[in-house]
C-alpha cells in the first residue's frame, strides 16, 4: 500500500518548509485557493468519505456542511492535537516529524469553512511538539502561505498553536473550545452544535490532526481517489499506534482493510508478540473501546477474518466485537492480568472525569476503588457484579461520552474475562506480580 | 481586579511574550489567554502557582482571581504548591504498565528515597506519577520539563537521575510557549 501521509516520513529535513516543499508541500493550497471555490474543496471531502480520524469517525465532509453560514460572525477552524486517549500517539508522530502536512491541512480547510482564524489546540505535555509548529507556522507565513492575501489571492488566514494543560476531557469537542476560551474543560450541552455556536459562540469546525492532514491528498488527488483505498464506508488510509507486548511498537499507516492478522504478526506492522509468547487480548481502538480476547480480534463471532475497518471490528456488537476508535491498538500477551490492566483504565478514568455529571464523578471513583480492591487481595464476591452495574448506570447518562469511555472497557472486560475477575475476588493475594515483563 | 502585590512581576522577556500572547486571541476575549499565561507563570516563578502568582496573572487579563483559581485546580499540569528543580512524571497507564513502569516507579522511589506525590528533602526532586502521556509506543516513558524520555530501564533512569542532580528544569517552557 502507498502511504499518502507518512509518504515522505524517512526524508531528512522533511520537518523544513524547504523540503517539505519540495515534495510537493503546499500544492493542496495552491490547487484550493487557485483554482477551487471552497465549496468544490468540501465536495471532495465529502466524495472521499474521510471520517473524524480522532475515535467518533463521523464523516468529516458531512461536519463541515454543517457549519452556520448564514451567521454573521467570524467562523473558526480548531485543530484537535490533544490526543490523551491511552494508546493513542499518531497525532503526537505526525506533528512532529511532518508538522507541515497539518499546516498545509489547515489552510486548505480553512479556506473551505470561510474562517479567517484557526487554532491548533494542542495537549501542554506536547510543548516540545507545540514548538515545533510554531516553527513550521513562521516558516509558512514567511513563504506567503499564512497571513494577509494568501499566495495574491483574496484569501487571509491566521494560524496559531494554544497548549493545554493536562486534561484527557479536552480532547470532546465542547470542552477543548471552553478551554481554548480560558475556562475549566467541562463539556457543553448540546444542541447548539460547535457548526452553529463555537467557538466564542461563533460558527466552529473541531477536527482530529489526522482528519485534517488527510485533507491534503484528498484535495490533491481528488475525493474519488482517496476513496478507491479501503473497503466500503471505511476509505483512505489510517494511522495505527501500535503498543504493548509486540515486537514493533510504533506508529503504521495502514490501507483500511487490513486483516487485523496480518497486522499483528507481519513484519511490516507490529512483528509479532514478543519473546515468543501467544497473543491474550487487545484494545483496538484507544483505551476507551471493548476489550476483545485473541479470537474474537483475529476473527468474528461468524468465523470470518477481522479487518481494520470501522465495520469489521463493530461486527458482532458490544457482544463479540468492538470499535475502531482513535486506532490506539494496545497488545497483551498471555501473562497479562487482565484485572490489574483495566485497573489503570479505571483510574485514568476516574483522574480524567471533569466532576459535571454525577454517575461519571462518582461511578468512575467506585470503580477504581473496587478494582483497586480486587487487584490487591481484597476483593468480595459480589464485586463483579456490582461493577458490572455501576458501568451500565454511567453509560448514557452524562453529558458528553466521557462517561461511556469509562464504561465499556470494565463492561467488556468481564464480559470476555469473567473467571479471572472471579478469581481475583476469591483469591486473597494481590495479583500485581501475575504480570512478568 | 485584583491589586499587584508585592514583588510578583514577569520579566521584561516574559511580558513581551504575554503581549503576543493576548494578541492572538480577538479583542475582548483575552481570557483565552489564561492557559498560556499559567504555563509562563510557573516558568518564571519556581514552577508553581502561588495565589499571589494567579492573582498577579489575573490583573495582567483584567479577570477576577477566581476565574483564574478554578482553572489552575483543574488542570493537572498546574502545581499549586512548590515542587523540585526536576519535576519528573512518570507515566503508569496501560502501555507503560504492560511494560514495566511500576519498576521504574518503584526504583525512583527508592533511589530518591520518596514516594510518588512527595519531594525529596533537599528539595531537587518532586516525582509524580501521571496518567496517559501519548508515548505508549515507546514505553516505559517519563517526562522531565518539557523534554520525554523514553524506552526506560532501571539503568537509564540512573543515568538520569545522576545527570540531573545540579539542574533545574522549572523554566523549561518559558521558551517553548510562545518562540
Amino acid at each position: 500500500m502507498k502511504k499518502i501521509l507518512l509518504e515522505h516520513i524517512d526524508e531528512p529535513g522533511i520537518n523544513t518548509f524547504e523540503v517539505y516543499r519540495k515534495k510537493g508541500g503546499y500544492a493542496s493550497v495552491e490547487k484550493a485557493l487557485k483554482t477551487m471555490t471552497p465549496d468544490a474543496v468540501t465536495e471532495e471531502v465529502k466524495k472521499s468519505g474521510l471520517r473524524g480520524r480522532g475515535g467518533a469517525g463521523f464523516p468529516a465532509g458531512m461536519k463541515w456542511s454543517f457549519i452556520d453560514k448564514k451567521s454573521e460572525k467570524p467562523r473558526y477552524l480548531v485543530c484537535n492535537a490533544d490526543e490523551s486517549e491511552p494508546g493513542t500517539f499518531k497525532d503526537r508522530y505526525l506533528m512532529e516529524k511532518i508538522p507541515h502536512i497539518l499546516v498545509e491541512g489547515m489552510i486548505t480547510s480553512s479556506y473551505a469553512l470561510g474562517a479567517k482564524t484557526a487554532f491548533i489546540y494542542i495537549r501542554g505535555e506536547y510543548m516540545y511538539v507545540l514548538r515545533i509548529l510554531e516553527k513550521a507556522i513562521d516558516e509558512a507565513y514567511a513563504a506567503g502561505f499564512l497571513g494577509k492575501n494568501i499566495l495574491g489571492t483574496d484569501y487571509s488566514l491566521d494560524l496559531y498553536v494554544h497548549p493545554g494543560a493536562g486534561a484527557y476531557i479536552c480532547g470532546e469537542e465542547t470542552a477543548l473550545l471552553e478551554s481554548l476560551e480560558g475556562k475549566r474543560g467541562n463539556p457543553r450541552l448540546k444542541p447548539p452544535f460547535p457548526a452553529i455556536a463555537g467557538l466564542y459562540s461563533s460558527p466552529t469546525v473541531v477536527n482530529n490532526v489526522e482528519t485534517i492532514a488527510a485533507v491534503v491528498p484528498i484535495v490533491n488527488n481528488g475525493g474519488d481517489e482517496y476513496a478507491k483505498i479501503g473497503i466500503g464506508k471505511s476509505t483512505g488510509t489510517k494511522l495505527i499506534s501500535a503498543s504493548g507486548h509486540i515486537n514493533r511498537p510504533g506508529v503504521y499507516e495502514i490501507g483500511m482493510g487490513l486483516p487485523v492478522e496480518e497486522f499483528i504478526y507481519s513484519d511490516e506492522y507490529c512483528g509479532g508478540i514478543w519473546k515468543g509468547r501467544k497473543l491474550k487480548a487487545v484494545v483496538a481502538g484507544g483505551s476507551s473501546v471493548p476489550i476483545l480476547p485473541a479470537d474474537l480480534i483475529l476473527k468474528t463471532a461468524k468465523g470470518e477474518p477481522r479487518l481494520m475497518t470501522y465495520e469489521s471490528l463493530a461486527d458482532g456488537g458490544f457482544l463479540t466485537g468492538t470499535m475502531l476508535g482513535s486506532g490506539g491498538f494496545i497488545v497483551m500477551d498471555e501473562t497479562t492480568s487482565i484485572v490489574r490492566n483495566l485497573y489503570t483504565f479505571a483510574r485514568f478514568y476516574h483522574h480524567e472525569s471533569c466532576g459535571q455529571c454525577s454517575p461519571c464523578r462518582e461511578g468512575t471513583g467506585w470503580m477504581e476503588k473496587i478494582l483497586h480492591r480486587l487487584c490487591h487481595g481484597h476483593g468480595r464476591k459480589e464485586d463483579i457484579d456490582i461493577l458490572f452495574d455501576i458501568a451500565k448506570k454511567i453509560e448514557g447518562n452524562t453529558i458528553c461520552p466521557l462517561g461511556d469511555a469509562a464504561a465499556w472497557p470494565v463492561a467488556a472486560a468481564i464480559r470476555h474475562f469473567r473467571s479471572e475477575f472471579e478469581e481475583a475476588a476469591l483469591v486473597h493475594a494481590p495479583i500485581g506480580e501475575l504480570v512478568a515483563h | 481586579m485584583s491589586e499587584v502585590t508585592g514583588t510578583i512581576k514577569f520579566s521584561d522577556e516574559a511580558l513581551a511574550q504575554v503581549k503576543r500572547i493576548i494578541a492572538r486571541y480577538p479583542e475582548g476575549k483575552q481570557k483565552s489567554a489564561l492557559l498560556p499565561l499559567l504555563h509562563l507563570a510557573q516558568s518564571e516563578f519556581d514552577g508553581w502557582l502561588s495565589p499571589e502568582v494567579m492573582d498577579y496573572v489575573a490583573s495582567l487579563l483584567s479577570i477576577k482571581p477566581i476565574e483564574v483559581y478554578e482553572v489552575a485546580s483543574f488542570y493537572s499540569m498546574y502545581n499549586l504548591k512548590p515542587v523540585g528543580k526536576c519535576l519528573i512524571e512518570v507515566c503508569r497507564t496501560s502501555s507503560c504498565w504492560l511494560r514495566g513502569a511500576d519498576d521504574i516507579i518503584s526504583h525512583i522511589e527508592k533511589k530518591l528515597n520518596i514516594e510518588a506525590g512527595e519531594t525529596s528533602a533537599d528539595g531537587m526532586f518532586t516525582l509524580k506519577t501521571v496518567e496517559c502521556l501519548g508515548s505508549c509506543g515507546t514505553a516505559p516513558m517519563l517526562q522531565c520539563g518539557a523534554d520525554f524520555f523514553e524506552n526506560l530501564t532501571t539503568e537509564k533512569v540512573d543515568e538520569l537521575l545522576d545527570k540531573w542532580k545540579e539542574s533545574d528544569k522549572r523554566s523549561s517552557y518559558l521558551k517553548s510557549v510562545n518562540s
